[in-house]
């Protein structure tokens, strides 16, 4: 990969991350001018207990001493501690982390993987019985929040039927160990990794299948088939990588997207990890802990960005040589 | 455009169905009062009754018409996406105007602002938003507003930009026409159909952030939206109580009005882009 290129793009992502945490800042101090006014029973604070609390939490001084606090504090990774547990804040992210790792990155690829599958079926075939069923479908999935659907599923599933736990990471009541414990873990995550695949492969199977239908026009695609080249290797060779290129910057988007369904998704199935952090932190005006969540979120968006560029360089030469 | 519109099922389709929500939002008052929808509305009715006579979608687990609720909802939804729309498209027509048509140092401070709020994740940002400023229905869709406008901008920059360079703009300029006379008789033409394709399919974006927002609790007691609706049903277990009744309604409202913008919001764009037709 051009070295030059990859540089710009590393500037540019660091640029970024320097912007969420100024933004940050701004959000948390500046559009919420009394950080303390959400710190449950600040009522029966003595002066004193006040004064330690605005410390502890790096609310004195003017806004410019709060702000280099604040920078210092984040950059060693202290974010404060949780208005609700008075816990650590980068403990309690912690400790939630594995889970929404798990969850979010089983679904990425599910959905990316079968999302993309589909739209060029879908695409390469317009009007078969594959496209007529798959649109539509994909089209319905679309609009319908993925929260609505992990309720759907939860109620009917869960519930109803008993296929599947309704809600946790395992099943408190047993003690399984080895072998069994993996699989009534793998239990616990089939509902919601359904619900967030679910919920976001259409907007990935739509663009893919524009995308295709775009390709087919295009003359190299009948120059392929003049040479006598299999219908499938066209496909295969020529029209699926070239219609891939819109869709790897719709990945980097559709992530942060995905992110934000992972909080109601684990909303629903009281699956602790950030997203049910989230949740919790919304309920208790938690504000430490929100904090920390949006600059985590942002800062894997952001991530996951550059990651999707350096795929997309490598993909389109047109990029690698800079035109 | 009509004409190609009416000819065009899938908007007929969208527009009937966006009718049917628009009379239950302006025929709610009819049905049922505001004051059904409080709390202590239900207290003489049976909890989380199914269906009868009287109450035709049954009651929530506070005795309340869950009729009403839905109804009212449609209010609340609809307003909340169309006045975030309003405000994502002003905010991103403007700024996708600027980005396009200045040169230099302010397009480039424009374009890197429209890619921070491109890639912040967007319902983090709308959830902390609206949990420092508040949860009545209007704060909510300027947060949603205020969010979700860096598409539109990113698109119409890109109109503009390749507006600009068509020969009709040129020989305005040469011929020494103001900035403000080349946005307003040949920019702003230019670009209007894609704002407007744009707004179709923001509206069902607001929406659905919106129920996402409520959904979490930050959604406002006293005016429920669907999104509100769906966190009562979650929170009083009616998912494990097979109460149907109360979360189905609700739920297949947001996929209906979602599905009507952006059935219309495709055909519009068939419309504005023949290049977009059989598809």
């Amino acid at each position: 990969m051009n070295r030059r290129l990859f540089i710009r793009k590393l500037i540019d992502a660091i640029v970024l991350l320097a912007m969420v945490l100024v933004f940050n800042f701004f959000l948390f101090r500046v559009v919420d001018r009394d950080p303390l006014a959400r710190y449950r029973g600040r009522s029966k604070l003595s002066p004193e207990q006040r004064a330690a609390i605005i410390k502890r939490f790096g609310l004195d001084g003017s806004k410019w001493d709060q702000f280099v606090t604040y920078m210092s504090r984040t950059v060693r990774g202290d974010f404060g501690r949780s208005f609700d547990s008075t816990k650590p804040v980068r403990q309690e992210i912690l400790d939630a982390l594995p889970n929404t790792l798990l969850l979010v990155g089983i679904s990425t690829v599910l959905t990316i993987g079968i999302g993309l599958w589909i739209g060029i079926r879908a695409g390469w075939r317009r009007g078969s019985s594959f496209d007529k069923v798959t649109t539509p479908a994909t089209m319905a999935l679309y609009g319908t929040p993925e929260f609505f659907l992990g309720m759907l599923f939860l109620a009917f599933l869960g519930a109803r039927l008993g296929w599947f736990p309704t809600g946790g990471v395992s099943d408190p009541a047993a003690d399984y160990t080895g072998f069994a414990a993996v699989i009534d873990r793998a239990r616990h995550l089939v509902l919601p990794v359904a619900t967030l695949t679910l919920g976001y492969l259409g907007s990935y199977s739509l663009v893919m299948r524009t995308s295709m239908l775009d390709t087919l026009r295009e003359d190299y695609l009948t120059t392929a088939r003049a040479k006598g080249l299999r219908d499938h290797d066209v496909m295969r060779r020529h029209a699926v990588p070239n219609a891939l290129l819109p869709s790897v910057s719709l990945i980097a988007i559709g992530f942060g997207f995905i992110i934000g369904g992972a909080i109601t998704t684990e909303t629903v199935f009281s699956y602790p990890g950030l997203g049910l952090e989230t949740y919790e932190a919304i309920g208790n005006n938690d504000l430490p802990m929100m904090q920390a969540l949006f600059m985590f979120s942002s800062i894997a968006v952001i991530v996951f960005n550059i990651f999707a560029d350096v795929v997309l360089t490598f993909l389109d030469p047109r990029i690698r040589v800079g035109t | 455009m009509w004409r190609q519109l009416r000819h065009d099922r899938a908007a007929l389709i969208g527009f009937l169905l966006l009718a049917l929500f628009l009379t239950m939002a302006l025929t709610a008052p009819l049905f049922a009062d505001k004051s059904e929808l409080r709390a202590i509305a239900g207290r003489d009715n049976p909890d989380l009754h199914p269906p009868n006579s009287e109450f035709w979608l049954g009651t929530d687990e506070l005795g309340r018409d869950v009729f009403a609720l839905v109804l009212w909802g449609a209010r609340v939804s609809l307003y909340i996406g169309f006045l975030a729309t309003v405000v994502a498209v002003v905010i991103g027509s403007v700024l996708g105007l600027i980005a396009g048509y200045a040169r230099g140092w302010i397009s480039r401070v424009m374009l890197a602002i429209d890619d921070f709020f491109l890639v912040l994740p967007f319902i983090p940002l709308a959830i902390v938003l609206a949990l420092l400023l508040g949860r009545s229905p209007t704060i909510m869709a300027l947060v949603i507003g205020g969010t979700f406008w860096a598409g539109g901008s990113r698109l119409i920059r890109a109109q503009v930009l390749s507006l600009r360079e068509r020969g009709y703009v040129e020989r305005s300029t040469a011929l020494g026409a103001s900035s403000r006379h080349i946005i307003s008789r040949h920019v702003l033409p230019g670009v209007a159909p894609l704002i407007i394709a744009n707004a179709s399919l923001i509206v069902p974006g607001a929406i659905l952030a919106e129920s996402t927002l409520a959904f979490l609790g930050l959604g406002d007691r006293f005016s429920p939206s669907w999104g509100k609706v769906l966190d009562g049903a979650q929170r009083s277990g009616a998912l494990t109580q097979n109460a149907w009744w109360y979360y189905l309604p609700p739920g297949l409202c947001i996929i209906g009005v979602v599905l009507a913008f952006t059935l219309i919001g495709n055909a519009l764009e068939r419309v504005f882009d023949p290049r977009l037709l059989g598809r």
